[in-house]
């Protein structure tokens, strides 16, 4: 697979971070950085990522399916991630949640037709003292409200 | 950026450049008595950066508190094998936000931190693992790294004391159970995260088969302040058998939420009315959370008198834990909010032993249908029963975590779940608050 000049410069310096021999180590790094580039964890990319850091698909495999933000499907080019988790909750995250999903016209976990926009409730995302929170992509909204969700979403659309 | 306004009740110490501007800059760093911590270390033994340690009284912050001297003590030097140095950024305990506004706005704060450590226990390489929704988090680290290796505060032959170190952000990629330190060095190597069979411990066999010291991002940022002022400073801000200040998350129904530093020891019901503005809308508070959705809930009675350390936490059958307090008022549905928990820790067990595996399914499983209204009386029961017979019986404390807020809930607010019972719709759907177009 080619990858951008940016990234093999990350995978590289990866493959340096780690003790001689454990290399195995830049796996979850290089699948999650790869994933922001391709879109998800395709299995070109998990052949890619065994041959680089010396394991068998299968061993990479099992890596991807323990973790939450490894996906093998394509999600939205802007994927909202609602925490309803316990501190969110106590300020109607799950009412939140039902809203975005309204928005958008589809389920959580669900991708818009055009593929612009994917919902997923997440756990707690670390944002609890400015709560309700949530991600879209990896940036952080914190004191969200319907209406100001409307507008980050809307605006969003219009940047398309 | 400082998410909320300080509060003049603050004692900081690890927060103390928060709101300066350029704070996560080497140059504001150095310009405030940055690094001179690692100088005056590099001076010292091994045996006296430790005992100061011992000294200050720090105990872990992560949640567990186990004491970070002697958890640094139990690193064998005789060992011929590297030693390392990994934090714990994995932030993930519902409820805490703290790691992330250190790391934010102090990165050069735990990378001095994590220098200390390395000269305590003759470590030359680190990792920061980090959570993988905080990717801002491993741009600003990185930068700090890239900018300590530009002034010779990283790598080779350190300000010329012949100590090297190197340090490296590693990102995790979605799992609360990788907060578990023996499930963290697994993700770290390339792993499932699920946790390893101690003893050994990480201090003997941790990160790649090495000894290995594994602390919390605010464990490691209090060793700057512990070496440049002394442990007995750090220790006299707490109280006698834990030392210094804690990151607190005040979330939940409160006016003035946000992240405060405070001294080990401070009151419950200050912190709350004064510290957090009291409660929102003047409502009564109904339950009380001290530190992360993991410990027991503790009723407005029990908070009476009550401190926010470890032993006043232990005398109420709880835990000081994370720092993350969440404040629950009268309209909260303890049975929604119980739920909720029990969904978060079924999806998070790894899977591995069954008690937890099983355990919080099935609480899961009972609790979602115990909410619809198709609760019966012997399920009230039945939640108790699992939750104590996985406590204590599986190889890691997501089990436990699950069940004591779980045995807590079901006993503290028993007449909660009663009103479920026989298709009741839940009594505190009607408490809208935010309301959704």
């Amino acid at each position: 697979m080619t990858f951008s000049p940016q990234l093999e410069a990350r995978f590289a310096k990866l493959l340096e971070s780690y003790p001689a021999g454990r290399q195995r180590a830049a796996m979850i790094p290089m699948l999650l950085y790869a994933q922001d580039e391709v879109g998800s964890v395709t299995d070109e990319l998990v052949e890619e990522v065994a041959q680089r850091v010396g394991v068998t698909p299968l061993q990479v495999n099992e890596v991807v399916s323990y973790y939450s933000m490894l996906h093998r499907q394509p999600r939205g080019k802007y994927h909202v991630q609602v925490c309803t988790n316990i501190s969110c909750l106590l300020h109607d995250a799950d009412r939140l949640l039902e809203h975005t999903c309204r928005k958008l016209g589809i389920e959580n976990h669900g991708v818009t037709a055009d593929g612009q926009f994917s919902i997923e409730e997440v756990e707690c995302m670390g944002a609890c003292s400015w709560a309700p929170a949530i991600q879209i992509n990896y940036d952080f909204h914190h004191f969200v409200t319907p209406d100001k969700l409307d507008r980050l979403l809307d605006g969003l659309r219009k940047k398309q | 950026m400082v998410y909320n306004e300080p509060s003049p009740l603050e004692t900081r110490v690890l927060s103390r450049r928060f709101g300066m501007p350029h704070s996560e800059s080497i140059d504001t760093y150095l310009a405030t008595e940055g690094y001179q911590a690692f100088r005056k270390a590099a001076k010292m033994t091994p045996d006296q950066i430790i005992n100061e340690m011992k000294a200050s009284n720090l105990r872990g912050r992560g949640g567990a508190g186990f004491p970070a001297g002697m958890k640094w003590s139990f690193v064998p030097r005789t060992s011929p094998k590297p030693k390392y140095i990994v934090v714990n950024a994995d932030e993930g305990e519902p409820g805490t936000c703290k790691d992330r506004v250190l790391m934010e706005n102090d990165p050069h704060q735990l990378i001095e931190g994590v220098l200390i450590s390395g000269l305590a226990v003759d470590a030359h390489a680190g990792w920061i693992y980090i959570r993988g929704e905080y990717r801002y988090l491993i741009d600003i680290m990185d930068r700090a790294i890239a900018e300590a290796y530009q002034r010779g505060w990283l790598g080779k032959n350190i300000q010329g004391t012949g100590f090297d170190f190197e340090l490296y952000t590693h990102t995790g990629a979605g799992s609360y159970e990788c907060g578990e330190e023996s499930a963290l060095l697994e993700s770290l190597e390339g792993k499932r995260g699920v946790p390893r069979i101690r003893p050994p411990f990480p201090a003997v066999v941790g990160a790649f088969q090495c000894p290995t010291v594994l602390n919390n991002v605010e464990t490691f940022c209090a060793a700057p302040a512990i070496i440049l002022n002394g442990g007995a400073a750090f220790a006299a801000l707490g109280v006698p058998k834990a030392g210094g200040t804690k990151m607190t998350c005040l979330t939940g129904h409160i006016n003035k939420p946000g992240v405060y530093e405070l001294r080990l020891g401070f009151p419950v019901k200050q912190m709350i009315e004064e510290v957090g503005g009291g409660m929102r809308n003047g409502k009564k508070m109904k339950a009380f959370i001290p530190g992360g959705s993991s410990c027991p809930v503790l009723t407005a009675a029990e908070c009476e008198g009550a401190t926010m350390d470890y032993d006043s936490m232990a005398q109420r059958k709880s835990m000081l834990g994370s720092g993350g307090v969440v404040i629950m008022d009268e309209d909260t549905c303890m049975v929604k909010a119980c739920l909720r928990l029990m969904k978060f820790y079924a999806h998070e067990s790894c899977g591995w032993c069954i008690p937890c595996r099983e355990g919080t399914t099935w609480l899961n499983k009972i609790m979602t249908r115990f909410h619809d209204g198709g609760g019966t009386e012997q399920d009230i029961g039945l939640l108790g029963d699992i939750a104590k017979n996985m406590l204590g019986r599986t190889f890691c404390p997501l089990g436990d975590a699950a069940a004591l807020p779980m045995i807590s809930i079901v006993e503290k607010f028993r007449p909660e779940f009663e009103d479920h019972l026989n298709g009741k719709p839940c009594p505190f759907e009607h408490s809208n608050r935010m309301v959704t177009a």
